[in-house]
Formats: structure tokens, sequence, C-alpha cells
């Protein structure tokens, strides 16, 4: 996989789980707020995993890739960036949605020649099923939810652009909807910069901190 | 020379960070070990990925194998960890203290299915009566389960 393919896996996880991990805290009861904290803590980590294969490739480290970067160089779908708390609704549409993506991704990338990735891969989707069992489960809950109906409309073209275009069939078959125009990962929203600007604080203000 | 079986041992004594009561070779994330010379190779994998002990993990392994007078090289194994590799002494030394060890995953996926009906002992009285609270619980190892017969949420470490 090229650097640049790596980086797009690593930017999505790491900043979802930093969007994720936003509800830490402040969830509406206190087994999603250790749900979220878990996950946010487990996407970051695969982050880590994937940006330190990159950072072999573009011969730096891992936190270089996740923090010195601008905000335009960031490779995430704008699906990850959009901020939605104290929207609930919103919040597990997302996650509905982005685990099924993800499964997809996922399940292709076990398939890969490069026995390093589909390793990692593997890893990555059993860690992953517990996420998919947490998404299913509020999914099923909020299926019929008008408020639940309308975030995953209006989510559904930033979903489909997690993935590759040959990939999004299998994805419109896995959550029951038809294909619409994606909004793809070459652009960026307004949400990214603010997120950046507090998630790389504490490294520009203190270079070469480490704890 | 140091020998892989010193080497063995010397691990085996490392508690883990999170759980001190099970060690890292209880816990299964020391693949492999290989001496050649004065240098020892270790192979180990984190739990979960995203595991805040794996730093240290990887500190007191350098430290130990330096204690034995050897070079250490600690490195990630490309290989998954499973909850399968839990020992039947870290199993055991688990139950001890209160967390509940995996149900075996063997082959196949997890699915809440398989976690609902899968037997869960409450590591407090030993009751099979205990229900899944959350999937999630204070590390990415964890779940947290209610024993209905002693009234006691405990701890279970996924299967995984």
């Amino acid at each position: 996989m090229s650097a640049q393919e790596l980086l797009a896996l690593a930017d999505d996880e790491l900043i979802l789980g930093w969007r994720n991990s936003e509800w830490t805290g402040i969830a509406p009861f206190l087994e999603e707020d250790v749900a979220f904290s878990s996950i946010a803590q487990t996407e970051i980590g695969h982050a880590r995993a994937w940006y330190e294969l990159a950072a072999k490739q573009l011969d730096t480290d891992a936190d270089s890739l996740a923090f010195d970067r601008q905000p335009g160089e960031y490779r995430c779908a704008p699906f990850v960036e959009l901020r939605f708390v104290p929207d609930w609704a919103q919040t597990i549409a997302r996650h509905w949605l982005y685990e099924s993506a993800d499964a997809i991704r996922i399940q292709a990338l076990m398939q890969s020649d490069d026995s390093q990735i589909a390793g990692l891969s593997e890893k990555i989707d059993r860690e992953e099923a517990y996420h998919r069992m947490h998404a299913d489960m509020w999914a099923d809950r909020l299926r019929e939810e008008a408020r639940f109906q309308q975030a995953v409309d209006e989510l559904w073209p930033y979903a489909l652009g997690v993935l590759e275009p040959d990939q999004r069939d299998r994805l419109c078959e896995a959550v029951s909807r038809d294909p619409v125009d994606a909004v793809e990962r070459s652009t960026h929203t307004g949400e990214l910069a603010p997120l950046w600007e507090e998630m790389t604080m504490v490294r520009r203000s203190v270079p070469g901190a480490s704890w | 020379m140091v020998t892989a079986e010193r080497v063995w041992e010397a691990l085996a004594e490392i508690p883990d960070p999170e759980i001190p009561a099970v060690s890292l070779v209880d816990l299964g994330v020391v693949r492999t070990v290989a001496v050649d010379g004065d240098r020892v190779r270790v192979e180990f994998t984190p739990t979960f990925l995203g595991c805040p002990a794996v730093e240290v993990m990887r500190g007191q392994m350098v430290e130990t194998i330096r204690g034995l007078g050897a070079e250490p090289e600690v490195e990630v194994a490309p290989e998954g960890w499973s909850s399968d590799r839990i020992t039947e002494e870290g199993r055991r030394k688990l139950r001890e203290s209160g967390f509940a060890p995996p149900a075996p995953r063997e082959a196949g996926p997890v699915t809440l299915l398989r976690i609902q009906t899968a037997v869960h002992r409450c590591p407090y009285c030993g009751s099979e009566d205990t229900r899944l609270d959350n999937l999630f619980g204070p590390t990415p190892c964890r779940s947290i389960r209610y024993c209905t017969s002693c009234r006691q949420p405990f701890e279970q470490f996924k299967m995984i």
C-alpha cells in the first residue's frame, strides 16, 4: 500500500477517534461514556498502527504524521470531521454508517498480498467487531426514530466517501440504501481546522514534549 | 551466557501494568524469545493496539533482559493477540483477583449472540447467572457484566 493510502486510513481513525472522545464525561449515560471513550482509544490505537507503517515509507515517525502536518494535508474523509456533540442521533448515525463502511474496507485489506497489511487488518477487524456490535445495537434501538432516520439520510453521501468507488456497492447492500453522489475524500469541511487547532495544541506549544 | 529458558522465567516475573496479578507470560503477550550470543530478541503482541501499557511493557522487558546481562531487542510481533493465548495459570490468577477470564474464542467471528450465549461465570460467587452490562469497560480488553446471584458487577476479559 502507498503511504498516501495508509495515511487515509490512519487519518480517518485518528479524527473519528478524536470526535468519539468528545463524549467522554458528557454522554447521555455512564455506559455510553465508557463505551465512546473506549472506542476512541481503540480507533486511535489503529491510527497509530497505520501511521507507523506509513512512517517507515516516509522515513518519519507516527507522532509527526499525526500531529505535524497542516490541516490541508490530512487525507481523512469529510465524514469523520463533522462535530456532532451534543446530538446523539447524529452521533449514532455516523457510528453505525462508519463501522459498516470500515468493515468492508478492513475485510478487503485482510486479503492483501502484503502479509503485514493482512495481519494488521485481521487484528484490527477483531477489535472492531466490538465497535460493530455496539453500533448495531444502537441502530436497532433508534431505527424507528425520526431524528435518527433524518441523520442517516443527511450523512449517507458522506459515508459513501469513506470507501473507494469500487467498494460502495457493498455498503449500499450492507445498510440497504441506494447509491448517491458521495462527498469525496479530496475535500475538507470547515470543521477540521478547529479540531486540528485543539488536537495539535500541546505539540505545537511544547515541541518535542513526551509523556 | 543467558538461555532462552532463563529469559522466559524472567519475563514471567514481570507483572502486567494494568492487572499486576498476572504476568506478561500469563497473558500470552510474549510470542517468541530468541537468544543469539549476548543478544536476546523478544517478539510480543499487545492485547489491543490502543493499549496504553504497550510502551510500559516494552520498557520492563528491556530492563529485565539487561538485568540478565544481555542486549535486548524487543519488537511488536505482526500476529495479533487473541484472548485464547491467556494461559491456564493466567486464567486462575485473573479469577482470583476478581476478573472473569474470557470465554474461548476458538474459530469464527465474535458476535453479540456468541457473547450473550457463552457461559460467563461470576469470579466472586461462581454463578453462571450473569448478564452483559456494557461491551466496554475501563480498558479496551474488558467488558462489564453483572452477577444476578450475588448482585456484584464484575470485569470480564473480552473474547477476542
